[in-house]
């Protein structure tokens, strides 16, 4: 047939799509609306890397490498110090900034820097700053608002950052946190730091396990409105169309609802993405601009999914004859072969097979393998299911009424129900497989502190020579602070640091109730000093503290320069038995209480000071940040917790949850459709079931039956095909197989639920459909 | 209906007297109304004459003479030629009900009321047929068949003009 | 108002509007046990909501229906399913086979909506299958078989639970004359063998020459054709 008939043809299913009455759009319209959604949803997706990248990129841009050699006070230097805050777990990006000269560089984002004492704010932080949830925030940057930081100097839309004018930097220098740079961005033209195999796997697989059910959701979609489309291609065939042409026309108005269906999507996407821009999910947002789908994967989904409306079409018509006068169903279809849906699986297995064990080595997985393999197991469940469906209720007799209503419904047409269940076999087979695979290696990537949270929850550690006595004593008398600990610390050697030492000991200075949190003391008093043992490691301090040895301060902080401070031991070091401190370590070495160190060495000190908190009082951790920021702005204030997630990994996981929630409740949607067109369909059999006296309870259960046997033999394939394809994943990345049983069941839980609500809407309809209008003949 | 007709297709199955002539019509078309021997007797002269019958022969016994018939290549041509002569269908063109109705209207009497009566009897008619072709055989019910569907256009008509009589009434006043 | 003696179910001055369209004006019936009455008139005169109201299905806007002494208009919904299911019996012109069941078990559904065990209904349903010639049919579903053959099955559903009363809604409507005189036979002689009263609605003379009596239904009023004469 040529290509101009198949135009023709297409082109008059079009029209037929538009010119078919109300009824015609309404189905138009489901379609578009259907295909629009999933549309949206892959535009996203595409657009995802590249948002990406554009915030990798701008990230990159604004760095400041404080690392670099230290450079003398020009016309171009800046100094620039990390003042990085955390506000009720949100993370705020904060730079204190001195420009030296005239050329000093500026951040992108900004045109001036601010005077000493001023800030520049991104929208964000100005907006947080302003209302009444960041009182407390205000507090500790006591800095006057003077201008806003401007896109291309931050990441996300929500991020919370600023910029304040200080003076006097130069002294803080320290080659971590405060330094002196001529330029922004990162200096030498860094590869960008190799992603973790197993990190790329994940963001793989939750991409193709949220796309395939989209797809299936799609191929749903263009089938809505399918029995009235069949009446009218019979009438089609009346009027002396052939049936080859009759099923053009079909695809016809199928492509029309799908080309519409990319217009809502476009649509929904551009309004999506408005949206995306005041929302932060998982501390990462965007700026609508950079949510930008790349060329190439845009004109991709234009013509696939369009493509795919066509097709998927063409085969939904295999099994369907049209006559003039009506459409058969090939009455019994042929029996399902098992063999060649067994295939799909058993491929996709085979081709992750080679991968198995490669996460260990640090190997890289091949891309292609990975999409190809699941994707094959999932295709799996989708070829497997109407298998099973037909197997299973093929074997299911007898029981009450609703039973068997529901039971010969399916063995009449279990294809369709079969497929009703598709989308969400696959969205519960790979969450299920995901899921469990994160669980596996949530073990990898959450790491075990050892921090005692029971002693202290928090943890400041203040700039070097800040008085850490005092500021101990401010902490104590902070709100929510039950008891505050100090200590200062240092790294004594046995040789002047320029050379670098070859033997080191700690320092610890404190007072005696301070110290005891750190070792076993015989007796203490002011003055006294002690040297306590029973570490994994005690040689070098055996060999170090001894009285009248000369030890040499660290005062370099490892840029190889700085005075040569000595000290020597003094005599009377009593012994002490180090014991397992509030950060969860052991250490041994040199202790002094306050008296007993020379007033020379103090400023020399790092003070830490360890904080028990009272959890009765709300945003205790904030007044401990505020305290910390008074106290020495260079302090840098952490909040313990037992266990450390891996940041990337949590939003992974977040991701997918809210991924395959969306898909889930999607697919909800196609199944409510699909639901109301069959029982619209079976409306004149409903009322004369009324007629001779069915209950409605019978009929309600009856239509629960109908849904629940498929999905729950959906959702057992789908948890099988998950646990198999994640016990697959975790071999190749070489975690411990566990089953992750609240994932699988919250999974299976989720896609049920999706049913039962189904169910429930769709039974004022049914009701509806059963009142005796229904027996009217015309 | 030609009895000619059909005592000579009866006899081109074979040569017959003239008795069981009259019982194979009775047998088969006369349920009704059985035939006369002298109207078979009448007929067959008639078909002697035109030399469509003659007689095979003749037994004399016990009783009255018994002359046996039969067809000549004539009367096997005249019956072909009857057969395949389409019957002019009736028209109806009067009727008495028709008449009745339009009397009534005329008189201001009620003709609903009468097309109601005549509507009952022709059903009831109908259930007596009914009730004779369920316990007849199968020429019984497509006798009776015929009948029905004869009765069953009357009655359409009743049906139509009942529902078309105010229409009437004001053409007939006209 | 008292229904006429020995009569099973009657009806009264029946009401009954579909928004502004008046289907029942006043209607009245009344049947005996055993009794076929054939529910004539034209198309749109309200015989169908006469059957419908009769058999409980619609409830009428005003008037009375009562059945076997008792009154329908009191009884909740639930009642008139339960009536429905064990006293009443139906037959219509299309779509009331399920059409997933297969027609053994179309025939024996009323039965197991009354509570009868699968196979004593199944059994029950074979033996009317037999009775109604179709016994051949059983394991085929509706789809797969002729008009009047799935009329006969329903014929055979409607009867099976025993019924005091059969509504059957142009039950020959979509068959041709031959299938349609043969269920018509089938279902008055059935029905006449476990006197069963038939409320027989059609528009054809001939299926309503079946009845005992007839009825016409013009513009919602019935008329008793044998009092008219």
């Amino acid at each position: 047939m040529s290509a101009r008939q198949w135009g023709r043809d297409l082109g008059l299913g079009f029209r037929f799509a538009f010119t078919g009455g109300r009824e015609g759009w309404t189905r138009v319209l489901l379609t578009a609306v259907g295909v629009g959604l999933g549309v949206a949803l892959l535009l996203l997706t595409t657009a995802i890397p590249t948002a990406l990248a554009v915030r990798h990129d701008r990230d990159g841009a604004r760095a400041d490498y404080t690392y670099g050699p230290r450079r003398p006070k020009a016309a171009n230097t800046l100094v620039i110090a990390d003042t990085d805050t955390v506000f009720r777990g949100r993370g705020v990006r904060g730079r204190l900034v001195e420009p030296e000269g005239p050329k000093a560089p500026v951040a992108p984002g900004l045109s001036a820097y601010p005077a000493p004492g001023d800030m520049v704010v991104s929208p964000a932080l100005k907006e947080l700053l302003a209302s009444g949830d960041g009182a407390i925030l205000r507090d500790r940057l006591p800095y006057r608002i003077t201008g806003t930081i401007g896109e291309a100097g931050l990441v996300g839309s929500r991020e919370l950052a600023y910029y304040a004018g200080a003076k006097n930097l130069a002294p803080k220098i320290n080659g971590y946190q405060t330094a002196r740079i001529t330029t922004y961005g990162s200096p030498n033209k860094a590869p960008a730091t190799r992603a973790d195999p197993v990190l790329i796997l994940l963001v793989l697989l939750v991409f193709v396990v949220l796309l395939m059910p989209v797809a299936v959701f799609i191929a749903t979609a263009v089938r809505f409105g399918g029995e009235r489309r069949d009446r009218r291609l019979a009438a089609l065939r009346l009027v002396g169309s052939d049936s080859r042409m009759t099923r053009r026309i079909a695809a016809g108005e199928a492509l029309a609802g799908s080309l519409v269906g990319l217009v809502f999507g476009t649509g929904f996407f551009l309004l999506g993405r408005r949206l995306a821009g005041s929302v932060e999910v998982v501390g990462i947002s965007v700026f609508p601009d950079s949510l930008d789908p790349s060329p190439a994967l845009a004109a991709l989904v234009a013509l696939a999914v369009p493509a795919a409306a066509v097709l998927v079409t063409l085969f939904a018509l295999r099994g369907v004859v049209i006559e003039p006068l009506g459409v058969v169903r090939t009455a019994r279809p042929a029996r399902r072969r098992l063999w060649w849906r067994l295939l799909l699986p058993l491929g996709g297995l085979a081709m992750l097979a080679p991968m198995i064990g490669q996460g260990r080595s640090g190997g890289d997985f091949n891309q292609y393998l990975v999409t190809g393999g699941v994707l094959l197991l999932l295709v799996g469940v989708t070829a497997l299911l109407p298998w099973a469906v037909e197997a299973l209720v093929a074997r299911l007799h007898h029981g009450s009424v609703a039973w068997q209503l529901a039971v010969r419904r399916l063995q009449l047409s279990s294809g369709s129900a079969a497929r009703m269940v598709n989308g969400i076999a696959v969205a519960v087979a790979g969450a299920v497989a995901l899921q469990m695979l994160f669980a596996g290696v949530q073990g990898d990537y959450t790491k075990e502190t050892g921090k005692d949270v029971t002693r202290a929850q928090m943890q400041v550690n203040l700039s070097k020579g800040t008085p850490f006595t005092a500021a101990g004593e401010r902490f104590a008398a902070t709100r929510g602070v039950r008891a505050a600990t100090s200590l200062g610390s240092a790294t004594l050697g046995d040789r002047d640091w320029r050379r670098g030492p070859d033997t080191t000991v700690s320092l610890t200075v404190g007072t005696c109730a301070a110290l005891r949190e750190w070792a076993t003391l015989p007796s203490c008093r002011d003055g006294d000093a002690f040297v306590a043992t029973g570490t994994d490691d005690d040689s070098s301090t055996t060999r170090l503290a001894r009285p009248g040895t000369t030890l040499h301060v660290d005062t370099a902080d490892g840029t190889g320069r700085g005075a040569d401070v000595r000290w020597s031991v003094p005599k009377g070091l009593k012994p002490a038995r180090a014991i397992t401190g509030p950060n969860g370590a052991k250490s041994g070495g040199i202790l002094l209480t306050r008296a007993a160190l020379p007033d020379r060495l103090s400023r020399l000190l790092d003070g830490a000071v360890f904080l028990s908190l009272d959890p009765s009082v709300p945003d205790a951790t904030e007044y401990v940040r505020n305290t910390a920021a008074r106290v020495d702005p260079f302090a840098d204030a952490m909040t313990w917790s037992a266990t450390e997630e891996s940041k990337k990994f949590a939003s992974i996981r977040t991701g997918l949850y809210v991924g395959a929630l969306c898909v889930l409740a999607l697919i909800g949607a196609s199944l409510l459709v699909t639901q109301l067109e069959q029982l619209r369909e079976r409306r004149r059999s409903l009322s004369s079931l009324m007629a001779f006296g069915t209950r409605r309870r019978t009929l309600g259960l009856s239509v629960f039956w109908q849904t629940a046997i498929p999905v729950a033999l959906g959702l057992l394939l789908a948890s099988a095909v998950g646990l198999t394809l994640g016990c697959v994943l975790l071999k190749m990345v070489g975690s411990p197989l566990g089953v992750d049983w609240p994932s699988v069941l919250s999974m299976t839980g989720a896609g049920a639920a999706v049913v039962l609500v189904v169910t429930a809407l769709s039974l004022p309809p049914l009701l509806r459909l059963m009142r005796p209008e229904g027996l009217r003949t015309e | 209906m030609s009895i000619g007709h059909t005592l000579l297709g009866l006899l081109e199955s074979g040569p017959r007297h003239g008795y069981d002539l009259k019982r194979a019509f009775d047998e088969k078309f006369g349920q009704d109304r059985p035939l006369h021997y002298g109207q078979v007797y009448s007929t067959m002269s008639r078909l002697l004459k035109h030399g469509l019958v003659e007689v095979d022969g003749i037994e004399t016994g016990g009783g009255p003479e018994r002359k046996r018939y039969a067809i000549t290549e004539a009367g096997v041509t005249d019956v072909q030629r009857w057969l395949a002569t389409p019957e002019k269908p009736e028209e109806y063109l009067q009727s008495t009900l028709y008449t009745k109705v339009v009397l009534a209207l005329l008189t201001h009497r009620d003709a609903a009321g009468i097309l109601d009566i005549q509507r009952a009897e022709h059903l009831r008619s109908m259930r007596v047929l009914t009730d004779r072709k369920r316990k007849g055989d199968l020429a019984d019910q497509l006798i009776c068949d015929h009948a029905l569907f004869h009765l069953e256009a009357d009655l359409r008509w009743l049906e139509l003009t009942t529902a078309r009589l105010d229409k009437l009434r004001a053409e007939v006043a006209a | 108002m008292t229904p006429p003696p020995g009569s099973l179910l009657t009806a009264r001055d029946l009401r009954k509007a579909y928004g502004p369209t008046v289907a029942l004006d006043g209607a009245e019936f009344s049947i005996h046990p055993g009794e076929v009455v054939a529910v004539m008139g034209p198309s749109g005169s309200g015989k169908s909501t006469l059957l419908h109201c009769l058999a409980g299905i619609v409830p009428p806007d005003s008037g009375s229906i009562t059945y076997d002494g008792r009154e329908l208009a009191g009884m909740s919904d639930a009642e008139r399913s339960a009536l429905r299911r064990s006293e009443f019996g139906f037959v219509f012109q299309f779509g009331q086979l399920v059409p997933e069941l297969t027609c053994v078990e179309n025939v024996a559904l009323p039965l197991r909506l009354c509570g009868t065990p699968r196979r004593k209904a199944e059994r029950a349903a074979l033996t009317w299958l037999e009775r109604l010639e179709v016994d051949d049919l059983g394991g085929k579903r509706p789809g797969e078989v002729s008009g009047g053959q799935g009329q006969r099955v329903a014929v055979a559903r409607a009867l099976v639970t025993a019924p005091r009363v059969v509504f059957a809604d142009e039950p020959t409507g979509a068959l041709d004359s031959l299938n349609g005189e043969r269920v018509m036979e089938l279902l008055t002689d059935a029905a006449r063998s476990t006197n069963a009263a038939v409320v027989l609605v059609t528009h054809e003379a001939r299926v309503a020459a079946y009845s005992d009596r007839e009825i016409v239904v013009r513009d919602g009023r019935s008329r008793d054709m044998e009092r008219a004469v």
